[in-house]
């Protein structure tokens, strides 16, 4: 029975977007006498895609995919503009003919809504499929896809139209036609001329840098296969993670499987700089389809970036216990001492209850790609592989003993540990919190939570307040027992600090919280725009904090409104200090900044070699920070010059600890360092059997530090 | 001084002993110098709402609860203090003051206190505690425009839980920290003479001249702006809540310090306060509430 578009109030359509909501087609309405609605497929930003059936084939069920167009604006005006504009895109298309992308069958407009009709491609898309797979997806296949796309683009672009959007969602495996692609969801496909500039669109995490400034080229559909590729290989959603950091974590660092060749051909898609990129999908098709047939000839073109470059040279192979025909479910033991620990995996990626489809990378902030350095297996998966038997026992010299070490089942990643006078308290990965004795390292308790803890213990009155990956930030007694949670919603990383009775910490989610910590009530957060890894620091009346979005947040301590932010060129994950009236904190941009705690103005940055994921120290009017380019600095706080740098031959990510006479840090090669204040002399080193991204503590006379070989030591100082 | 007499004020403060061992009951803590500074542990709270000299109505009203909980880390003050100064005449104004306290300290209650009673609070679905503060107050609003529609009032609330005030306050009423280090306003006037001052964009006089108008209030419009703040209260510190007629009367804030700092008691506070406004010329209703946190810093 056909009867005109009812607009009914609900529908079952999932996720509406506000008012679009109480818009939707139900099922059974019928347009122009002919495409009956049978479900919403999905929700656009204008509208509702929906599965229809086109009623003239009566003989056969022919389906087709109907996108629908609402324009809610009331200026009639702007609906004008709007409706032409999807025309002009309804008649670009319809005049498209490839097996890459979907037909278009009609076009038409009723009152406020204009439609368009579409072949309807029945299959998975590669979100889909990333999610449903169990380890990760074989790199031919991935490569077959990209080269079918690359075949769409060159299309595409030789039609002067650029996808924009480009991400797995957009990507359908055609049902039963043996893995052939087609690309959908043109919404924002645009024809370009070069150098238009437009508003943003595209989904974040994929998008190129120049996007973000409203340019629209082909060359950035590049750089979105590229972020596709890397996301389908590696299963680490780039959306997750702060933007452009692909080179902080190459597709082979976290799939050694995968060839050298398709991992250089996916980095260089990914240059920052359009002009380092392949110039067109034709040479990127080439390239991969060599990557493909491991031709190197075809890879060895003059003028790679740097970091690619390295890459491709890294002379030292992956650790010994890499198996080379790995399969999917790599590694395939378990690390054998482990024992089975709920949330705790034996194996990585697939297996983690985190995010679907994104594994717990490894430590987050691994700065450099042709880093894995050397003999530390390390940079390789995440916890709980074999490599560390290697490394363990064997050649560990130490030019100091060990007071006591304690092994932890996994590795100790954050900040320092906390200590009060009987007691060392210290977050792991293996999602617990451990109570050791200070004097003799004997166990006292654990306290399990869902997810590894990488920060730092904060000690209040009798009560030990700390955050966890799974999400919640927990209260519990100084034996262990649990006193409040507070959830957030997402991972915790930063370190909670106290005063005023509240505690304040950042998570994932973007927010800064400040909660009671008495009771663990919220009683404000303040949302940033990307995840809060570092530590707070605390002022008079004001919060300080970083953030993956790249400011430094100077938030109002009482209302929780924000006073003043900073903006460097990349995120902040350092934690800032706080020393009479300026902020020093340290960017992945390579600098360390002093702010002037009051207004936020820069008081003068200094540059680093390479990113500073270290927090500053500063002691006596000079600022102690380690940066990745290997280096201790030692910066005069007021003029922001360098007094002296020390070369530690390994990237620093820990953050030092000052006495009166010495200086003690980390360091990813495994090594604990103290230089004497003074002259910078090396005092002693002591070598772990892992990379230390954890921060020492230094107490009576003894450091205690924890390692990535799943030790915490105590070390004379 | 009739008006001093009906305040039921001790006849003769000058001899008041400063030192107060010699009445301390066997037991209890020796204090040697007792002020509001260094009292016994708990909440001492203190209040007073009076007419004015010149006024023939009260549009101030006031509104306090205050528990002592024993839990597994101690005993745990809770308390809402409130103080609104209604404006409308014609009973409008003190309407919707007292709609306004209640519907807050209402709204407070059943939100965060009476959860914590009956121990049926999921921290899933808790908001944080300033959404919390700003929510009740736009129902305050709402409740007062139905019940006093040509009505509004301000309002300045404090819920004290253990050593934490957590502050929502729209209006001139005012919220003020007192400790041994002195006085402190906390909250901010929303009155277009306190923005005139704070940019410097016109003289005395012509501020003078728009004294009471208030760009925020409650019952004005059907959306508002709520302030709110946290203030920490360590033993040794007080808050002060007051209506204008108080600061306004008062046109000093190191009066009101050196007063504070002269008393044993909030109690004897507030009523010493309303003296010295009354004094002025008590032009308007004036409403303290003082809560002193007591025990050993």
């Amino acid at each position: 029975m056909a009867f005109e578009t009812q607009h009914l109030g609900a529908s079952d359509s999932n996720s509406g977007t506000g008012d679009l909501d109480e818009n939707i087609l139900p099922k059974g309405a019928i347009l122009q006498n002919r495409y009956e609605i049978i479900k919403v497929l999905g929700m656009g930003g204008m509208g509702a895609v929906y599965l229809a059936q086109d009623l003239h084939f009566s003989g056969i069920k022919r389906m087709c995919a109907v996108k629908e167009m609402i324009s809610t604006t009331p200026d009639p005006q702007v609906r004008r503009l709007a409706v032409e504009s999807f025309v002009r895109e309804a008649n670009l298309l319809a005049e498209l003919n490839h097996a890459g992308i979907p037909k278009i069958i009609d076009f038409f407009t009723e009152s406020i809504r204009s439609y368009l009709v579409m072949e309807f491609v029945e299959g998975e898309d590669l979100e889909e499929t990333l999610e449903n797979s169990e380890g990760m997806l074989k790199e031919s296949t991935v490569l077959d896809w990209a080269i079918q796309i690359c075949d769409v683009l060159a299309f595409l672009h030789s039609k002067a139209i650029v996808f924009r959007d480009l991400k797995p969602a957009n990507i359908m495996l055609r049902r039963g036609s043996d893995n052939k692609i087609c690309l959908i969801d043109f919404g924002i496909a645009k024809a370009f001329e070069v150098g238009q500039k437009g508003t943003m669109i595209g989904t974040e995490g994929y998008s190129p840098p120049e996007q973000y400034r409203g340019v629209a080229e082909p060359r950035g559909d590049i750089y979105a296969l590229g972020a596709t590729l890397h996301h389908l290989l590696t299963k680490r959603d780039p959306r997750l993670e702060p933007p452009f950091t692909f080179h902080e974590e190459p597709v082979r660092l976290l799939n050694p499987v995968i060839s050298e060749e398709t991992s250089a051909v996916i980095m260089k898609a990914l240059e920052y700089d359009p002009d380092k990129r392949y110039g067109s999908a034709q040479e990127y098709k080439d390239a991969l389809q060599a990557a493909l047939r491991k031709d190197r000839s075809v890879l060895n073109r003059p003028a790679a970036p740097p970091n690619a470059t390295q890459f491709l040279t890294d002379p030292s192979p992956a650790a010994p216990s890499v198996h080379p025909q790995a399969t999917p479910n790599f590694p395939p033991q378990p690390y054998p001492q482990q024992p089975a620990h709920p949330g705790y995996p034996p194996q990585p990626y697939p297996q983690q209850p985190a995010h679907p489809g994104y594994p717990p990378q490894p430590y987050p902030q691994q700065p450099q790609p042709g880093y894995p350095a050397q003999p530390y297996p390390y940079p390789q998966p995440p916890p709980g592989t074999s490599m560390l038997t290697g490394g363990l026992e064997a050649d560990i010299e130490d030019s100091i003993l060990p007071v006591w070490k304690f092994k932890c089942e996994d590795e100790i990643r954050g900040k320092a540990p906390t200590a009060d006078d009987k007691n060392l308290f210290i977050g792991v990965y293996d999602n617990n919190i451990y109570a050791i004795s200070l004097k003799d390292g004997k166990f006292q308790w654990k306290f399990a939570s869902e997810g590894g803890i990488s920060g730092k213990p904060a000690l209040y009155k009798d009560r030990l307040i700390f955050g966890s990956e799974d999400r919640v930030a927990y209260a519990i007694s100084t034996t262990g027992r649990l006193i409040w949670t507070c959830p957030t919603e997402g991972r915790i990383r930063s370190s909670p600090i106290v005063e005023f009775d509240h505690a304040f910490f950042g998570s994932d989610d973007h927010r800064l919280y400040a909660v009671n910590a008495q009771t663990g009530r919220v009683i404000w957060r303040y949302e940033a725009v990307g995840p809060i890894r570092s530590s707070p620091t605390l002022g008079d009346e004001l919060v300080y904090v970083g953030s993956e979005d790249a400011h430094l947040y100077a938030i109002d301590l009482s209302s929780g409104a924000v006073r003043w932010k900073f903006r460097a060129n990349r995120p902040i994950t350092s934690s800032p200090t706080l020393y009479e009236d300026m902020i020093l904190v340290g960017s992945s941009d390579w600098n360390l900044y002093s702010v002037d705690a009051k207004s936020g103005y820069v008081n003068w940055r200094t540059r680093t070699g390479n990113a500073i994921i270290s927090s500053p120290t500063v002691v006596d009017g000079v600022v102690y920070v380690g940066s990745t380019d290997k280096h201790l600095y030692a910066v005069d706080a007021r003029t922001g010059r360098v007094n002296w740098k020390f070369n530690a031959d390994s990237p620093i990510v820990s953050t030092p600890a000052v006495t009166d006479e010495a200086i003690y840090f980390g360091t990813t090669t495994g090594e604990v360092i103290s230089l004497t204040r003074k002259d910078r002399k090396v005092r002693w080193r002591f070598k772990t059997g892992g990379p230390i991204p954890a921060s020492p503590l230094i107490q009576d006379g003894i450091v205690y530090i924890g390692s990535t070989d799943h030790y915490v030591y105590a070390l004379p100082a | 001084m009739n008006f001093l007499q009906r305040l039921f004020w001790p006849p003769n403060p000058e001899t008041e002993p400063d030192n107060m061992s010699g009445n301390v009951e066997p037991g209890s803590i020796k204090i040697t110098n007792m002020n509001l500074c260094s009292l016994p542990p708990g909440l001492h709270i203190g209040k007073y709402s009076d007419l004015g000299q010149v006024r023939e109505r009260n549009e101030d009203s006031f509104y306090i609860v205050a528990s002592t909980m024993n839990t597994n880390y101690g005993e745990e003050p809770f308390g809402i203090f409130i103080v609104a100064d209604g404006m409308g005449g014609h009973e409008k104004g003190d309407i919707a003051s007292s709609v306004a306290a209640n519907t807050t300290a209402n709204a407070l209650l059943t939100e965060i206190y009476l959860p914590i009673l009956t121990n049926n609070h999921n921290t899933n679905s808790d908001r944080p505690i300033n959404e919390a503060l700003v929510a009740a107050v736009e129902q305050a609003n709402v409740a007062v425009q139905k019940s006093a529609p040509e009505g509004g009032t301000t309002l300045t609330a404090a819920m004290v839980m253990g050593n934490s005030a957590y502050i929502a306050h729209i209006g001139d009423t005012r919220a003020y920290l007192f400790n041994k280090d002195g006085l402190k306003q906390i909250t901010e006037d929303h009155s277009l003479a306190q923005r005139l001052k704070a940019t410097g964009q016109a003289t005395p006089e012509q501020i003078a001249q728009i004294e009471n108008v208030l760009y925020r209030a409650i019952g004005q419009s059907s959306s508002i702006e709520v302030d709110t703040h946290f203030q920490y209260l360590p033993p040794g510190n007080s808050l002060l809540l007051c209506s204008d007629g108080l600061w306004k009367g008062i046109d000093d804030d190191g009066v009101i310090q050196e007063t504070l700092n002269k008393t044993s008691s909030p109690q004897e506070a507030c009523e010493k306060l309303v003296a010295i406004a009354n004094n002025n010329g008590g032009d308007d209703n004036i409403t303290i509430i003082i809560i002193s946190i007591g025990g050993e810093a």
